[in-house]
């Protein structure tokens, strides 16, 4: 659907179809798939344990608590938890004072409010004073069925345009423990996209760890290099799977930091002659992880045997059930893997 | 001519005098400035500096200060006036304000200047921030406060009253902010641009303790931030209103046109001099 033809009555033809129809995923859906592994708010868990250690961490939110997963921290610090409010400009204004007595504000809301609402708050009291603030911010992309109002499609591009930020697009449950500590380790702001309630399970099977800006190869194949990013990469590893029954072997980079970016990692693995570089993301495909990969590509001089983006577009994205959203954009492991498999000539 | 003053009230009348005179050469160094504004809060500035805050000139970042917070950047040139009366910042860099590689920019940044706690000049951010370093400091088991200027044009800013709100909801005792009204913005007086009055009304509703003063009157300035400071305790924020006058102390610049960036000519710096230390107190 498009601006122009959303108000049309709906046609006859979707009471008849033969499939059963979603309803609009819930706020906060699940992105997890029906059976697979999960792990119960990892961020709230690992801020826990991290405040255990390091008395400077509080945990700040408006009005968002329960949903950024940030009550498991106010209830078990409630005096170092501050609810400030529907009111992000403040919530962010704050934080950067908090930081500048010497605490480690965690501060949560959705990310459309923190990239769209509160930028210049966040750009002027927190980057350009370079303060300790961690931003950690759940419905990355197309994580909700609510329609633009809740959908982030832009928030990395926003924020890696913000000198100083760190930006950190996780995968899973396993990525997220392991970032909180290692941001609270970075001294300066941090923009983290959450992932809340219960969080799909993946690369504790990939023996992997999260180290702040590096990009790692997950899987070796020598028909595509997918360089991905957040649940993209779950999709990706899922679209091998689909893709290896076809006998396409392809290639997974997870470049989990946005901000700094691995070039240098991302380089290397697209040199390898003869396989074309996708990349997919969770997120518009203006100004997030495609065209930085593009761009290093370019000065680098790496010239690969194709490049493709998987990527939400340029528009307003629909209201409706994720799945079906997930399959319409492009974004679903099926989709990853038609669209590989289209570039590949299979 | 000069100006009598009472006899408790001269030592800040002449740091008042001190920190217009160091305005205007600033502005004389850089050909233009919002010096209407940095004259109008003259007084403002030599109360907070020189009777209120606790710091120390040679250790800017010391933590048992009182914080001063700037909202309204582009009052940089007064408040630079005034570290450098209180020395926290050299005379000699006067000459160097607004000029490449300065640590005096035209709009105060915290990375840039000692004593400059927040970058502002995107206006509304000061009272957000104030919120945070209040609880900052209640949370140390400071017992320090945060003062915070701002100007009545931000009063049009959603965010200053999220942090108004906010101030009165987290009982922040510790918070003297200072709005000053004079009434002027970039587009036209304050209160015909986006109307705010009755402000003292409005912000006892909201919760906060007020006191509303002539903002050139040293006697009822200081009172106002006596009163504010015995809040300690009482769990209400409070906010000084002060009604101020542009170009204060320089009767042709008081008598200029109201301009949010009145035109001062070359020439007319030394005589804005002249006529400033014509009403210096004796």
């Amino acid at each position: 659907m498009n601006h122009a033809t959303r108000k049309a009555a709906p046609a006859a033809a979707t009471a008849a179809a033969g499939k059963p129809r979603l309803t609009t995923s819930a706020m906060i859906a699940s992105i997890a798939a029906e059976g697979q592994r999960t792990k119960p708010a990892p961020f709230g868990h690992a801020l826990v344990a991290l405040a255990r250690e390091n008395p400077a961490v509080v945990g700040m939110t408006a009005d968002l608590g329960k949903y950024t997963d940030l009550h498991i921290f106010s209830q078990a610090f409630p005096e170092r938890f501050y609810q400030m409010g529907m009111a992000e400009q403040l919530l962010f204004g704050a934080a950067s004072g908090l930081a500048a007595e010497g605490f480690m504000p965690f501060a949560t809301t959705y990310a459309v409010f923190a990239s769209r609402r509160a930028y210049d708050f966040i750009h002027q009291t927190i980057a350009e004073e370079n303060r300790n603030v961690k931003i950690v911010c759940a419905l990355p992309g197309l994580t909700s069925g609510y329609g633009p109002s809740h959908q982030a499609a832009e928030d990395l591009a926003l924020f890696r345009a913000m000198p100083n930020m760190v930006v950190i697009d996780p995968c899973d449950a396993h990525e997220i423990e392991q970032a909180v500590p290692v941001m609270a380790a970075h001294d300066g702001p941090v923009y983290m996209r959450l992932l809340r309630g219960q969080v799909p399970l993946v690369l504790d099977e990939y023996g992997y760890t999260f180290e702040l800006g590096k990009a790692k190869m997950l899987r070796d194949g020598p028909d595509a290099l997918i360089v991905s990013s957040g649940i993209m990469t779950m999709r990706a590893l899922e679209a091998a799977e689909l893709l290896r029954q076809d006998k396409v072997e392809v290639a997974v980079l997870h470049v989990p930091t946005i901000k700094p970016l691995d070039e240098a990692t991302i380089v290397e693995a697209a040199r390898k002659s003869g396989r074309p570089v996708i990349v997919a993301e969770n997120h518009t495909v203006i100004g997030g992880l495609g065209e930085a990969v593009a761009g290093a590509l370019l000065r680098a001089g790496v010239a690969p045997a194709g490049f493709h983006q998987i990527g939400l577009p340029d528009a307003f994205l629909d209201a409706g059930a994720l799945p079906t959203l997930h399959d319409r954009y492009g974004i679903s492991a099926a989709a990853v893997a038609e669209q590989v498999k289209d570039w590949t000539g299979r | 001519m000069t100006i009598a003053t009472s006899g408790h009230n001269r030592q800040l009348a002449e740091r008042a005098h001190a920190i217009r005179r160091n305005a205007l050469r600033m502005g004389e160094v850089q050909g233009q400035g919002y010096i209407a504004q940095a004259l109008g809060i003259s007084d403002v500035l030599a109360v907070a500096y020189f009777h209120a805050m606790t710091y120390r000139p040679e250790d800017p970042e010391w933590d048992g200060r009182d914080r001063f917070l700037l909202s309204n950047g582009h009052y940089a040139i007064a408040l630079y006036a005034a570290l450098i009366e209180a020395g926290i910042v050299p005379k000699d860099e006067l000459e160097t304000y607004g000029f490449d590689d300065s640590r005096l920019p035209m709009s105060g940044m915290a990375s840039y200047t000692p004593g400059m706690e927040m970058s502002g000049g995107s206006l509304g951010l000061g009272l957000a921030i104030a919120v945070g370093r209040c609880l900052g400091l209640k949370r140390k088991g400071s017992d320090r406060h945060v003062y915070t200027l701002f100007s009545d044009g931000e009063l049009d800013e959603g965010s200053v009253w999220e942090a108004i709100m906010s101030a009165a909801h987290f009982q922040l005792d510790n918070l003297i902010a200072v709005v000053d009204v004079n009434n002027q913005q970039a587009d036209g007086p304050s209160t015909s641009v986006l109307g705010f009055e009755p402000l003292t009304e409005k912000l006892e509703a909201f919760g906060w303790f007020v006191r509303r003063v002539d903002g050139n009157d040293l006697d009822a300035v200081r009172e106002a931030f006596d009163a504010a400071k015995a809040q300690s305790g009482s769990g209400k924020p409070s906010m000084i209103i002060a009604d101020t006058l542009m170009g204060k102390g320089v009767p042709f610049l008081e008598a200029r046109e109201k301009n949010h960036f009145i035109r001062v000519d070359a020439h007319e710096w030394q005589l804005a001099l002249a006529a400033l230390d014509e009403r210096k107190p004796s």
